[in-house]
């Protein structure tokens, strides 16, 4: 368990509304994965969301805050009770995070019974977006099926006739594999679908994609897996044989793994480190400044849901039992977003855009590149099956 | 048919991969009769040493070789501080002992290495695929891996069966007091052993490195197949271990190759991507409880127990 309560002393400066006798700090539960080989990710939405916190000196709305980070250790039911934990022991304002759609999805019902105001900040389970979206539920992430449909897209417009699937089984992994074929407008001629999270042998799967002789592979693994995925992809030898269109496989966690094995993947992404807008250019170089590492999507994502925090809790001028102003607020998605400006969609899933990004060498570093813009203002499927107007 | 055959060769790559760890852990079983649940963490430490040399000597061979030597001594030092107190104890005790060991390397590698893993990566030559026989390509680092897994058999064969080292090996294993009354130095045979048990369980790590991972934990899962591995085998049984290391890894991956596709046949594709993977992670177990049923003492129980 890791507990930073971070309480900003009292400072003059403080000399805000009314509403400052009833709240004295924003509390803010967070959960993600800070054990196991997938606490890197944890690690860098924490250190995005502390960042985040310092570019608005630590105050939101004016109010101080208070941050509570529990980890999940990639489990459902560790999930939901820390969830729990947050929300009933803690009475949290806000609760931010999630990486996995499982963890997420076991854990989304005390939230919103709660009415917990709560902002995920990655996984994107497609009941979110759809039949189980909730008025105090954002997401600064997308829906699962989002990316692979754009990379779906993008395998269309290189002309590609017969695609192979592999991915995890679980939520996700079945999430991303629906995107790709909806869009994409060849052939499936196999689909894979491997234990997840421990098998990491991909020799049996990469065998049968090899015999199968498509003309493109299509991936998913996030974490360490995408790691062992295209080493054991290029150790088969099919690098250069069979191309390879990824989805959250390679990121800015694992490029300095892979290095030179990723060059010339391409992938699909809503963000990438490159994109040319000031709020970007700003965190990506505050990012490498003070963890002398690039940030990844993860931690981009993260990093905006303090901008969308701040902007519910500055328009109720740090009231925070007005909800139902935060949550207007909030549909307007009135801050500056390392993506440039996003919409929200009536589920509160953003609708904007995805790049294609390519692996590239600068100098002795290893990169992801913006190359072009797949799909502009993309709104997810589900959108239709989510009760809200 | 040469797909089939491509298959064949990941199950037997797996397999050795588990031998390899499966050998160490049964030599320690069998003989010293101790249930060490840390084999997994000498596993990831041999992964890690491995990665480190790795970048000190730029070397992948020396790597190798030094992270053999490394993964050996740790073991050695590990037996006379920690589990030398355990082996008059009950396999609860070895259980609980081993288990916080674990959990400590587990610990201590976040604090020397942090959580984010590290890589192994081959050098060039080794990083394509040969065409072994007509139509079949196969990575050649996985071929590495059987050639060298064999090699470690037969070296290990040699050890236990020709060499003197290896006749009080046996000896220490039929009657531990016999042979300390004839004035050998039993603890120092049992260091040696743990230590040669350390080292296999190091190689193993190295030798998966390149493929799979290094990484906090990496050892738990495959530690559990090791066991299936020696109770399929008979415990203390080297030639026991070797056969059902082969055994688990054919069923897993040929089972993972073809069990979706032939379910495909009478379920909907979605049903039989899902019990396919799951049912071939089972039959692993299910072997294992026939064997346990019809013949507990494993394939090759050693001959002395």
């Amino acid at each position: 368990m890791i507990k930073t309560p971070f309480v900003a002393a009292a400072a003059l400066a403080l000399v805000a509304g009314p509403a400052m006798a009833q709240q004295k700090t924003v509390k803010i539960g967070f959960i993600s994965t800070f054990s196991g080989p997938t606490a890197v990710i944890g690690n860098d939405m924490r250190n995005s969301f502390e960042l985040g916190l310092d570019h608005v000196g630590r105050k939101l709305g004016g109010l101080p805050v208070e941050v509570i980070y529990e980890d999940d250790t990639q489990k459902p039911d560790v999930g939901v009770q820390k969830t729990q934990k947050l929300i009933e022991s803690d009475h949290v304002d806000f609760v931010v995070g999630y990486i996995w759609s499982n963890v997420l999805l076991a854990s989304l019902k005390p939230l919103v019974d709660s009415k917990t105001m709560t902002v995920v900040t990655n996984a994107g389970a497609s009941q979110l977006a759809g039949e189980r979206c909730s008025p105090y539920v954002f997401s600064t992430s997308w829906n699962n099926d989002q990316t692979p449909e754009a990379m779906g897209t993008y395998m269309n417009q290189k002309g590609i006739k017969k695609i192979f699937v592999i991915a995890p089984n679980y939520a996700a992994g079945k999430d991303m594999a629906a995107g790709v074929k909806l869009t994409y407008k060849g052939e499936v001629i196999g689909e894979e679908y491997t234990r997840w999270p421990d098998q990491l042998d991909f020799s049996a799967e990469l065998s049968k994609a090899r015999a199968a002789n498509p003309d493109a592979i299509f991936v998913f693994y996030p974490g360490g897996a995408g790691v062992q995925f295209i080493t054991q992809y290029v150790q088969a030898g099919l690098k250069g044989k069979i191309p390879l269109y990824q989805v959250f496989t390679i990121d800015d966690l694992s490029l300095p793994r892979l290095k030179e094995l990723a060059v010339g993947i391409p992938g699909a992404q809503e963000w990438v480190n490159d994109l040319p807008n000031e709020t970007n250019k700003k965190f990506v170089a505050d990012y490498i400044a003070k963890y002398k590492k690039r940030p990844s999507f993860y931690g981009a994502q993260t990093y905006d849901a303090v901008g969308l925090i701040n902007s519910a809790v500055t328009a109720v001028k740090g009231d925070l039992t007005q909800k139902e102003a935060m949550r207007k607020e909030m549909e307007k998605a009135d801050f500056k977003s390392v993506r440039g400006h996003f919409t929200y969609g009536n589920n509160h899933i953003p609708i904007q855009n995805f790049y294609l990004q390519d692996a590239v060498k600068e100098g002795d570093d290893y990169v992801l590149k913006t190359v072009a813009t797949i799909v502009k203002d993309d709104q997810d499927r589900f959108h239709d099956k989510c009760p809200m107007k | 048919m040469l797909y089939f055959i491509e298959q064949c060769l990941n199950g037997i790559q797996l397999g050795m991969l588990l031998f390899l760890l499966a050998a160490g852990l049964t030599l320690v079983f069998g003989i010293m009769d101790l249930v060490n649940l840390a084999h997994g963490s000498l596993y990831m430490l041999g992964a890690y040493f491995a990665a480190t040399f790795a970048i000190w000597t730029g070397s992948f061979v020396a790597a190798v070789i030094l992270a053999l030597v490394v993964s050996a001594l740790v073991g050695m030092a590990l037996e006379i501080v920690a589990i030398r107190r355990l082996y008059a104890r009950s396999h609860l005790d070895h259980v609980l002992g081993t288990f916080g060991l674990l959990l400590f390397f587990n610990e201590a590698v976040r604090l020397i290495w942090g959580p984010a893993g590290m890589t192994l990566t081959l050098p060039p030559q080794m990083l394509a695929a040969v065409q072994i026989i007509p139509g079949i390509y196969y990575p050649i680092y996985r071929l590495v891996i059987i050639l060298a897994a064999l090699a470690v058999a037969a070296l290990l064969y040699f050890v236990v069966m020709r060499t003197r080292l290896g006749m009080l090996i046996r000896a220490g294993a039929s009657n531990r007091e016999m042979v300390g009354a004839l004035g050998v130095n039993i603890k120092l045979l049992y260091t040696l052993v743990f230590g040669l048990g350390a080292a296999l369980a190091g190689f193993a790590g190295v030798m998966q490195a390149p493929i799979l991972t290094v990484q906090i934990g990496m050892g738990e899962n495959i530690l559990i197949l090791a066991f299936v591995v020696i109770i399929i085998g008979g415990i203390g049984s080297i030639r026991g271990a070797f056969v059902a290391a082969i055994v688990v890894g054919l069923i897993d991956t040929v089972g993972r190759a073809f069990l979706p596709d032939l379910l495909g046949h009478i379920l909907s594709t979605n049903a039989a991507a899902t019990l396919g993977p799951a049912l071939s992670s089972m039959s692993i177990y299910m072997v294992m409880a026939g064997i346990l049923i019809f013949r507990p003492e494993g394939l090759f129980p050693a001959a002395s127990r």
